[in-house]
């Protein structure tokens, strides 16, 4: 066993590529969850992001093209959720369950002919001089633009939800439907929207995954992320600067773990694998602890199905 | 326009018609996804849904629909229960591993004793296994609040970690060439889970999952138990002033499910699988969830719905070797069917009315 092999620079900075799918499912998922909807179905969005965003990159070649898939397939199969709960007002937790396990099917599927095939390389920032400082030049400037992507999506969620009137509609919708819907604004038409936000979001995730992090395509290569997405928005107590602490905190033990394996630790690797599942179990619980706390920063229509009588 | 008007009850009509009219949607859908695959949809669905019943082969397919449809029935039983009152169990998945694991791990230990006592004490293990499993999110729930969901579901990957160390490490085969896996136990006669005609597919997790549709419909319709389950479903502060403990109902759903779902991992490893190996587990905790929706939560309209979903696992396996279909379709057409059926479901509790534009007054 040899600790000192792991370097701390290296490790913030893979660590920031870790957390970038899990980051990015979680601010689109937030947004879903602001407007009072609850959709379990991030793991299946994000793999269906993640296959559409693979095979777009290798047929053509563009990684960027591939981004721009994934976020279209996410958004497009979280559109079946947003019809079934919106206009035929199914339970969203069975729906977000469907949702998960047709995402699992259908990426399969159309993953089949793209297995053991490498994409194309993402394009990754590399500025002469100021990429080459020391510690702060791998840390800060040398990632792909997933990871500057992601933390200015972070950042332009919170902007939003802070400070336009969109955002405040968003979040009323999200507090009390009956009352928004009273003063004349259009719950469904804000929520579905807010499901495709979330949708394209967790496909990008995806894509991240299958593009950067790994980067090949397997059945099911997920693994649960989308479910510590879901995790990370209670840990964040809806709050968006909050997101970008749980997804690296997760991202940090995922990466950490990797580098103990590496390090020949002489845990077995199957329970230095289940770390990040403990983890989340035990930043949950650490979170509910407090009830009266979390109950007050969830949104209150939170899973509520909404249907105006008139 | 067309408008929806709420039913002041769910209309029984159509709560017999959707799972029906979902099927049929299913079967229309899966054709088109078919016919893109470049298939012949026709061919397909009765491969699927004919072939294994009534083709020549099929008395080589009939007992494998009890084979596949009991650990179905099993976990979907327990979980329906929990689904009815709001308690989400999502990871039988990993207590069907964990109860599989500890009546292994026992017969394993016991290898080569032989003893009529082996195989009902791997029975109570393998309950005891996927009721402890369960008991962690139910405990985190009762005592902290936490999401029984999500806690569930993590548990899921942590039990497929747990397998896979088993298998490569505590429960190898030493007599295995180095290779992955355990010991068969369909080569150790006090521990096999035979079936008790032979070639009639009825092993004693057949017998099991009768006893537990059995014993769930006297529950719900004629205990008071089931009654509090029905009444926190329907109205959670009703339930409340009725005097039922929500802690005891979320202790009772989640062990009930685990120990079902423990019990149908124990009778799959000790019998069809045989062994315990990092591929055990197949996913039929989630495919258990879709099995409990069709089946509307009740335990006969359950028995079908397994049956059913063991007929798609057959016919996709069919459908695989004949056609070339990709297994992972099956699973595509697994969860097309949940969404058919929750969109149906609309017409159960509301009714469609053409409304007229009305002047406003």
């Amino acid at each position: 066993m040899d600790l000192s092999a792991i370097s701390p620079t290296l490790l913030v900075a893979s660590l920031m590529v870790a957390s970038t799918p899990i980051l990015l499912a979680s601010i689109g998922e937030l947004v879903v969850e602001k407007s009072g909807v609850l959709n379990l179905g991030v793991e299946g969005m994000m793999i269906v992001g993640a296959i559409c965003g693979f095979a777009a990159a290798v047929l053509t070649g563009s990684p960027m093209i591939g981004f721009l898939c994934a976020a279209l397939g996410g958004a497009a199969i979280s559109l079946i959720f947003a019809v079934l709960t919106q206009y035929f007002l199914s339970n969203q937790v069975a729906t977000g369950l469907a949702l998960t396990l047709f995402g699992l099917g259908l990426s399969a599927l159309l993953g089949q002919s793209y297995v053991g095939i490498k994409p194309p390389t993402t394009y990754k920032l590399d500025l002469p001089l100021i990429s080459d400082i020391p510690i702060l030049g791998p840390i800060l400037f040398s990632h792909d633009f997933t990871v500057y992507a992601a933390l200015s999506l972070v950042a332009g969620v919170w902007w939003f939800l802070k400070y336009t009137r969109s955002g405040l509609i968003l979040r009323a919708v999200g507090e009390s439907h009956d009352a928004a819907h009273a003063l004349g604004y259009k719950v469904v038409r804000v929520r579905v929207m807010s499901i495709m936000f979330g949708g394209a979001c967790a496909g990008l995730g995806g894509a991240a995954l299958s593009l950067v992090r790994v980067p090949q395509w397997t059945e099911g290569m997920t693994a649960g992320s989308g479910w510590i997405a879901l995790a990370i928005v209670v840990f964040a107590s809806w709050k968006p600067e909050r997101i970008l602490l749980g997804a690296y905190l997760f991202g940090g033990v995922a990466v950490l773990q990797l580098n103990l394996q590496a390090a020949g630790v002489s845990i077995p690797v199957e329970y230095l694998s289940m770390s990040p599942y403990l983890i989340t179990i035990i930043v949950l619980v650490a979170m509910s602890a407090n009830r009266a706390k979390s109950a007050l920063n969830a949104p209150a229509a939170l899973s509520r199905v909404f249907h105006a009588s008139r | 326009m067309l408008r929806l008007e709420k039913r002041p009850s769910p209309s029984r009509t159509w709560a017999y018609l959707a799972p029906v009219l979902a099927v049929i949607a299913t079967m229309i859908g899966g054709g088109v996804m078919f016919a893109l695959l470049g298939k012949d949809p026709f061919e397909a669905i009765r491969i699927i849904f004919y072939d294994p019943l009534f083709s020549e082969f099929a008395w080589y397919y009939r007992p494998q629909l009890l084979i596949k449809g009991a650990p179905l029935i099993l976990i979907a039983i327990g979980l329906s229960m929990g689904f009815r009152a709001g308690i989400w169990n999502i990871g039988a998945e990993g207590q069907y591993i964990i109860g599989a694991l500890f009546g292994a791990g026992f017969a394993l230990a016991l290898y080569p004793t032989e003893s009529p006592f082996i195989f009902p004490s791997m029975i109570v293990l393998g309950a005891l296994g996927g009721f402890l499993w369960a008991m962690i999110p139910a405990v985190l729930k009762t005592k902290f609040g936490t999401n029984e969901i999500l806690v569930s579901l993590m548990l899921v990957y942590v039990a497929e970690q747990l397998l896979a160390s088993m298998s490569l490490g505590l429960m190898k085969n030493p007599e295995g060439f180095g290779f992955p896996g355990s010991r068969n136990l369909q080569q150790y006669a006090s521990a096999h889970n035979a079936e008790l005609w032979v070639g009639s597919g009825v092993h004693m997790g057949v017998v099991f999952a009768l006893m537990a549709i059995i014993f769930a419909y006297v529950m719900l319709a004629r205990h008071q138990l089931g009654f509090h389950i029905r009444l926190t479903g329907e109205s959670p502060k009703a339930a409340r002033f009725a005097g039922v403990n929500p802690n005891r109902l979320i202790i009772f759903c989640l062990g009930c499910s685990g120990a079902l779902a423990g019990l149908a991992g124990m009778f799959e490893i000790a019998g069809p699988s045989g062994q315990v190996n990092i591929d055990f587990n197949v996913g039929y905790g989630f495919t258990a969830i879709i099995v409990a929706f069709l089946g509307r939560l009740n335990p006969f309209g359950i028995m079908l719905a397994g049956l059913l979903m063991a007929l798609t696992y057959i016919g996709g396996e069919i459908a695989q070797s004949s056609l070339g279909l990709p297994s992972a379709a099956i699973q595509a057409f697994q969860g097309m069917l949940l969404f058919f059926l929750l969109a149906v479901d609309l017409l159960t509790n509301f009714k469609i009315k053409w409304a007229k534009a009305e002047a406003i007054v």
